[in-house]
């Protein structure tokens, strides 16, 4: 890999207190890929950890996920949502949820935003995810709930998120 | 510089070896890699992974072998899938990656492993997702892979890399 230019560390949060999000933003187009790596706890339910681009809230994302719960695997999709997901793979109130989260290509003004997630939870499932945001426009920004209704829990203190630039050259 | 994705060892097998072990690993870090590709010198594709000496773990995974699809839950780190074994196309090897965040932290320990095996036949491929959890609160020190049975085979490899978010 090319010295300097690629899994450099953009950004990092770590929830001082429960909250409803995350985001980055202002997110430089020098990169190629992003990649997020979270680790997470919530402060109750067991929602998945869900993602918008750009503050887009309009159904303009749409998903299928394959998962396997400890008994049975499975696929499922949607279609014309109002978020996608960063993984299907739900969380809980131990920190026992982690996602990987590439988002490809996203500086490209040309083509709709392609992403896919890798959820683990050993106390409830593991995933892949690919999600689509129906959008040309470069990510600058991206935020990060739980649930369809974003937030329908809050992501608990203590949580870790990194931003990650993956250069190509 | 960023101080990220840094090769902190690495071991290519000159010769059969009955385990790997990468000891003494720093909190320099924030999240570790382990990259692999193996071969087992048995019939079996397990790997055993194990944090700090540890035994028990929770695990669920989701795994395909090229004619079905299942899921299941256990109660340690033998990963399903991690090498191709005596009885695949010869000279091929797995592909197994391990992805463990906040290795330092004083929270339980999380994993994401993939692995794929391939035989260009129609038996004995498999490729699995495992999400991984060990309940201690102690920093991760040592990882040890071990094949279920037997040996890892000579040209096996394994790289360990540390991930740092700042």
């Amino acid at each position: 890999m090319a010295a300097g230019s690629t899994y450099t560390p953009l950004a990092t949060q770590t929830l001082g207190s429960a909250a409803a999000s995350v985001t980055f933003s202002s997110i430089s187009g020098a990169y190629t890929d992003l990649i997020v790596i979270a680790n997470i706890a919530q402060s109750a339910g067991s929602n998945s950890l869900r993602f918008r681009l750009n503050g887009d809230t309009g159904s303009n994302y749409s998903a299928t996920y394959l998962r396997g719960d400890g008994s049975t695997a499975s696929s499922g999709r949607d279609s014309s949502v109002s978020s996608g997901y960063a993984c299907d793979t739900p969380g809980n109130t131990s920190f026992n949820l982690m996602c990987i989260f590439h988002i490809m290509n996203y500086s490209n003004t040309t083509t709709y935003k392609t992403t896919l997630g890798r959820g683990s939870n050993a106390a409830i499932e593991t995933d892949a995810v690919v999600s689509l945001w129906r959008n040309t426009a470069a990510v600058t920004s991206v935020q990060f709930a739980l649930g369809s209704t974003f937030p329908s829990n809050n992501i608990a203190a203590g949580s870790t998120f990194t931003l990650y630039g993956i250069a190509a050259a | 510089m960023a101080n990220t994705y840094t090769l902190i060892a690495s071991n290519t097998l000159s010769s059969s070896a009955s385990s790997v072990t990468f000891s003494s690993i720093a909190a320099t870090y924030t999240d570790l890699i382990i990259k692999a590709s193996a071969r087992c010198s048995t019939t079996d594709h397990g790997v055993n992974v194990s944090f700090n000496g540890a035994a028990t773990y929770d695990r669920i995974n989701i795994y395909g072998n090229g004619s079905s699809a299942g899921s299941d839950v256990v109660a340690d780190l033998l990963v399903y899938g991690g090498m191709n074994n005596s009885s695949y196309t010869a000279n091929t090897f797995s592909n197994f990656e391990m992805y463990a965040p906040n290795y330092t932290s004083s929270s339980y320990k999380s994993m994401s492993i993939d692995t794929t095996t391939e035989n260009n036949a129609t038996a004995n491929n498999f490729t699995a997702m495992v999400a991984g959890l060990r309940s201690v609160t102690s920093a991760i020190t040592s990882i040890t892979l071990t094949p279920e049975t037997g040996s890892f085979v000579q040209y096996s490899t394994f790289y360990l890399y540390g991930i740092k978010n700042s």
